[in-house]
């Protein structure tokens, strides 16, 4: 800053007359020419979104646009190149980093699949199952006096002294004590007992079972029982002509008022061997059923529509 | 500025667009990238003011919405707001501070994320605020600060403007 205190106005006392800071004025100006410009590219850019955002896709900036794209390409594609592979080493590197928890979420994922297919498998036949256990209940041989629920299986027998399974249909839905139950391949037990929503089921297989049978071709009667040597129709006479492949049905007889707890024309099974000993009365006759009752999924227990008969 | 100063910077913008745009804008890390022309510009208005910054920003934002195809404008003026904050920042508070490099990374990569996630929402694009603010912002922010450094080097050695040693030993040397 230029002095203009001289020696003659120190010795006068005369005021001193300051020029206007410069660096002030420079401020001043330059904070203005900042802002202008900033004022000025905030504009430009509000102005280049409106455009760009209402224009069409084949409108002029967005031609300009892809113009300077067109030519920035070559560009583009020569850094790509040169940058490629230090790309790919990074890629490749990451993925080394990577695979190896990659590989545990693709075993869960696996898992996950798995589990996925067996339930798929499953879904799809429990609906074979219930499939046929509805041609069964549309079909002519269900018994005509019956309504059928259908119940899935609840429990299993839980090993070889226990021949009851626990299925999905209660008092709830009509089922009482003595209640058939049936599938579609034959003849599955009776009801024992049940709660609002489940009954237990008595099967074939096990030994406090007795169900009056019949020969459906030669008429010859019998009790189908379990013994140690599976399934027999007892009490058959010598006379009685049974042969092997015979199909045996339930008899449903009818006395007065008593009525057998099976309906009558249940499939049990079929004859596997005839014997006959000089000391016996009666034929041995063995029966295998069509019910895999190892593996029963569904079941449908019958419901009379008549009220139950009283005992005198 | 000098014209060779202008074209230095404006080739220095120019080249970390297209770096950012062909390269490292497809190199992510745990979901995030980082953004070299941000730090760029960063520097160029750290090291030669906020109207230098300013332009430099939208500039720079044109070139990646050009070349990208995104809708013109939108990263220019994110980026000239950026440039012009930085610039302000180095003039005034952050003048001879060693930490403003990377304070002003650590500010205007948050404030870019958040402005650009509102600055897309009124547009009316589809934005996920949580991909935008938590999942990329984090680890692209990491980035930027680890990049920051390097960056703010290389800036410092390319836009460097001769000293008055420089001119007195050329000067010498001619001499």
């Amino acid at each position: 800053m230029p002095r203009n205190r001289t020696a003659r106005s120190a010795v006068l006392g005369l005021p001193v007359r300051r020029p206007a800071s410069r660096s002030h004025t420079f401020r001043t100006s330059s904070a203005l020419r900042r802002r202008i410009v900033l004022g000025l590219l905030v504009v430009l850019s509000l102005a280049l979104i409106t455009v760009s955002f209402r224009e069409q896709s084949n409108g002029p900036l967005h031609d300009a646009q892809a113009g300077v794209a067109s030519v920035l390409q070559p560009l583009e594609v020569a850094v790509e190149r040169v940058a490629r592979p230090f790309r790919d080493a990074y890629g490749w590197t990451k993925d080394l980093f990577n695979a190896r928890s990659e590989n545990e979420r693709l075993k869960a994922e696996n898992e996950q699949y798995k589990q996925q297919v067996i339930q798929n498998e499953s879904a799809l036949q429990e609906n074979v199952d219930l499939r046929a256990v509805l041609d069964y209940r549309s079909s002519p041989a269900f018994p005509a006096d019956y309504d059928g629920v259908a119940a899935e299986v609840m429990a299993q027998p839980s090993g070889s002294f226990d021949q009851t399974i626990v299925v999905s249909a209660g008092s709830g839905d009509r089922v009482a004590p003595d209640a058939p139950v049936v599938t579609a391949d034959g003849l599955v037990g009776i009801v024992t007992s049940v709660t609002g929503g489940a009954a237990r089921v008595r099967l074939l297989t096990d030994e406090a079972s007795a169900v009056s049978a019949l020969d459906l071709r030669t008429r010859a009667a019998g009790i189908v029982r379990h013994g140690p040597s599976g399934l027999t129709l007892q009490r058959v006479s010598k006379e009685e002509v049974v042969r092997v492949g015979d199909e045996i049905i339930t008899a449903g007889w009818r006395f007065g008022q008593l009525a057998s707890l099976y309906p009558k024309g249940i499939p049990v099974g079929r004859v596997t061997s005839v014997g006959r000993l000089n000391t016996d009365l009666y034929q041995q006759v063995q029966v295998v059923s069509d019910v895999d009752f190892s593996a029963l999924d569904s079941v449908i227990v019958l419901v009379s529509k008549r009220p139950a008969p009283e005992l005198p | 500025m000098s014209v060779s100063d202008n074209v230095s910077v404006a080739v220095f913008v120019f080249v970390a667009a297209l770096v950012q745009v062909t390269l490292v804008a497809s190199i992510d890390v745990a979901g995030g990238t980082a953004d070299v022309l941000v730090l760029s510009l960063l520097a160029i208005a750290l090291l030669r003011g906020a109207v230098a910054g300013a332009l430099a920003g939208f500039f720079g934002g044109l070139l990646v919405d050009v070349m990208t195809l995104d809708t013109l404008g939108v990263s220019a003026l994110l980026y000239a707001l950026a440039g012009y904050w930085a610039g302000r920042y180095g003039e005034t508070t952050g003048r001879d501070r060693a930490h403003a490099p990377l304070l002003a990374v650590l500010v205007v990569t948050i404030a870019i994320a958040c402005a650009g996630l509102g600055l897309h929402a009124l547009l009316g694009e589809d934005v996920s605020a949580r991909r935008a603010l938590f999942d990329t912002l984090l680890p692209g922010l990491a980035l930027n600060l680890l990049l920051g450094g390097p960056v703010w080097a290389l800036s410092r050695t390319v836009l460097r403007r001769p000293t008055s040693a420089d001119r007195v030993t050329e000067v010498r040397l001619l001499g």
